[in-house]
């Protein structure tokens, strides 16, 4: 096997782990989509939110000091303890379900039956929000996470595979963090679909989604599942948030992995969660093969606007994309 | 009891059909022409030129260009940013290229540029519906700015892959470029705002303003009565384009005067004119002036206060200002979904029973 070739299926295979990540947000979008119509852009404002009161919970950090500082003059920064990883994720569920129920009740409980739009802008407000909160909480620095998660390349994956090519391949070079990425969002997807199917609360959570009148009418609660759902949409954050801030830092560009999370979306499906984790890793392969093969030839860093092209050549020919509800259209 | 319209008798079809109906509403519409260019040109000065009145105007164009688009023809976009871009580098290339035509030609042709390429990425609207095609918008965004940072012959091979404007003359006076003074920049865009503003209000009231309020209120239902979708969309994506482009040649030239794509045609700014629009008013010329005006006076009225009243570090007040246009935003929405210009609305048919309600 020609070196070349080794490396295309190097990049093949780091795509794939990128794009697991891409679905994990999208997730978070199908997820309050599917249960209120509401198109979530602070998705994923809501990861970074997640990942910095994650950190902040562990630090220790007091809420809100650089603000109390600068008006009562004092110089308060930490409680001083920190706090074990798993009991500080316990919290900031905590406080993302807290977020949700607040978010229901202050903001989308008024906003019941508006154009879709209207309720879209809302989230982009939200956004905006939840940014500047975050910030005023816990400080806008860039931190670091540390849940005890591997980072690094596998060495034994590199030792494993060097013999396959020739003498100038290396072997395949994994990040430790991105397997371990996979089998998270691997269970998270699969214990969400049991969820789903199985469990009580599931059930009616799908009933809302099909059809909210009847489901009202049946007696199911919206306002509880909406509650739910906006939770469930807080824990998949916060497990996106805290992947992707111990791959690259908390800090303010991990809100933009919303933006990349759309194209999985549109690709997959505004409805379906297979949607999500199918155009999640067609977006994932598809941007960095192409990026590997043709990008260097146009001046690289086509990562930034591949994924929305090729799904907008795409749509055109199925426009509610792979896995969407089929678009039926009457006067 | 001075806006009403009984003894206001109409004798043509013209007047029976004018923009203005009400005699009050034509007086303060020409009172307030009168004081934006007999008097504000007098007294303004550099700050309020730089940090409100130019960036005002320029919106109000972009929030004009994206309302017919969104507001009229029901096509949610959100790569506003990415035509302002196309606009600023249209401008600049001609600017460069022909030194010798006037700038308020270069202006209008960058529009033009703008509106091809805006109808080249409307092209997909026919196929494409309502989120999705607002997350395909997102495409021309990305890829226009990344072009505009990559193809080096967009920014005329300079070093730093800035744009910066040359000085230029309208009359002899300088209007773009270091030593332009202010109220020269305010009276330029001044000029195109009021231009613009006259060409949307009616174009939206005559056919083609009622074939996009058709498409939008149900695309099916409008091609059975004969609507072209094909044509209304795409004028509409044009049209847009048009003016939006028009902003973005004046931001760049008139307004900031040397420019960085990623940097000040984001996706942040394609936000920021969708915001104008939805708080100003979906579907109203007015409401895209209350919308720009809203926004482009919220930052400042905030920085004002935290920082030179209450004296808060500057982070502290630019986290804050964060989370007071969010919350302001979903504050509206809730209240009054459909924006400033619904308030007006409503103040004006209380006018008119006022003082006698019954």
């Amino acid at each position: 096997m020609s070196a070349d070739f080794l490396y295309g299926i190097e990049v093949i295979l780091n795509g794939l782990m990128a794009g697991v990540l891409y679905a994990l947000v999208a997730l978070g979008f199908v997820l309050i989509f599917k249960a209120s119509g509401i198109f979530n852009y602070a998705q994923g404002v809501m990861a970074l939110f997640a990942a910095l009161t994650l950190v902040g919970i562990m630090e220790g950090q007091v809420p809100f000091s650089h603000i109390i500082n600068a008006i009562f003059g004092t110089k308060i920064h930490h409680f001083g303890w920190h706090v074990p990883a798993l009991l500080a994720i316990f919290l900031t569920l905590c406080v993302m379900v807290a977020f949700a129920w607040a978010v229901q009740k202050f903001v989308f409980r008024h906003l019941v039956g508006q154009e879709p739009i209207i309720l879209f802008m809302a989230t982009i407000g939200l956004a905006y929000f939840l940014e500047g909160m975050g910030d005023l909480m816990w400080g806008s620095d860039i931190k670091t996470l540390k849940v005890g998660l591997p980072q690094g390349g596998s060495r034994w994956i590199e030792d494993m595979t060097s013999g396959l090519g020739g003498n100038d391949f290396y072997g395949f070079f994994i990040d430790k963090l991105d397997m371990v990425a996979t089998v998270v969002a691997a269970i998270l997807v699969m214990s969400l679909i049991a969820f789903a199917q199985y469990s009580k609360q599931g059930r009616a959570m799908r009933a809302v989604a099909d059809d909210h009148q009847a489901a009202l009418s049946v007696g199911i609660s919206l306002n509880f599942i909406w509650v739910l759902v906006w939770s469930l949409a807080g824990l998949v954050a916060l497990v996106a948030g805290v992947m992707w801030g111990a791959k690259s830092g908390v800090q303010f560009s991990l809100s933009l992995i919303a933006l990349k999370a759309l194209p999985v979306l549109m690709l997959g499906g505004f409805t379906s969660i297979p949607g999500a984790i199918v155009g999640g890793l067609i977006i994932g392969v598809g941007e960095k093969l192409f990026e590997y093969t043709i990008g260097g030839m146009i001046g690289g860093a086509t990562e930034n606007w591949f994924a929305y092209v090729l799904a907008l050549i795409f749509l055109v020919f199925r426009p509610q994309g792979l896995f969407g509800e089929k678009i039926i259209e009457r006067v | 009891m001075f806006y009403r319209e009984a003894g206001d008798f109409k004798t043509s079809y013209e007047a029976d059909s004018q923009t203005f109906p009400i005699k009050f509403d034509r007086y303060r519409f020409w009172a307030m022409l009168a004081v934006a260019y007999l008097v504000i040109p007098f007294i303004i000065n550099d700050y309020w030129a730089n940090a409100i009145l130019v960036p005002f105007l320029i919106y109000t164009i972009a929030a004009i260009g994206l309302n017919i688009l969104t507001g009229y023809c029901g096509q949610v976009s959100l790569g506003t940013g990415g035509f302002m871009a196309v606009g600023a580098y249209a401008m600049y290339k001609l600017m460069t290229s022909f030194p010798d035509v006037s700038v308020v030609i270069h202006v209008i042709l960058a529009g033009g540029i703008t509106a091809v390429v805006g109808a080249a990425f409307g092209l997909p609207s026919l196929r494409i519906k309502g989120f999705y095609l607002a997350v395909a918008t997102l495409a021309a965004q990305f890829f226009l700015v990344w072009l505009f940072n990559k193809v080096a012959w967009f920014y005329n091979y300079s070093a730093s892959g800035q744009i910066n404007a040359p000085e230029r003359f309208v009359g002899g006076i300088a209007v773009t470029g270091p030593n332009t003074d202010a109220w020269a920049k305010y009276m330029i865009c001044l000029v195109f705002v009021t231009v613009c503003a006259i060409i949307a209000r009616n174009l939206t009231r005559g056919t083609m303003g009622r074939k996009w309020m058709a498409i939008r209120d149900m695309d099916i239902a409008a091609e059975i009565i004969g609507v072209n979708p094909l044509q209304a969309k795409l004028t509409a994506f044009a049209v847009s384009s048009f003016f939006i482009g028009i902003s973005g040649a004046l931001f760049f030239s008139v307004y900031l005067g040397a420019v960085e794509v990623g940097e000040a045609f984001g996706i942040q700014k394609s936000f920021l004119v969708l915001f104008m629009v939805i708080i100003g008013g979906l579907g109203s010329i007015f409401g895209s002036f209350a919308g720009a005006g809203f926004l482009v006076l919220l930052p400042v009225a905030l920085k004002v206060i935290g920082v030179d009243l209450l004296g808060w570090p500057t982070d502290i007040v630019a986290h804050l200002q964060l989370v007071i246009i969010g919350a302001l935003i979903m504050f509206f929405l809730i209240k009054e979904p459909h924006g400033l210009a619904q308030f007006w609305r409503i103040a004006k048919e209380k006018l008119r029973l006022w003082p006698f309600p019954y």
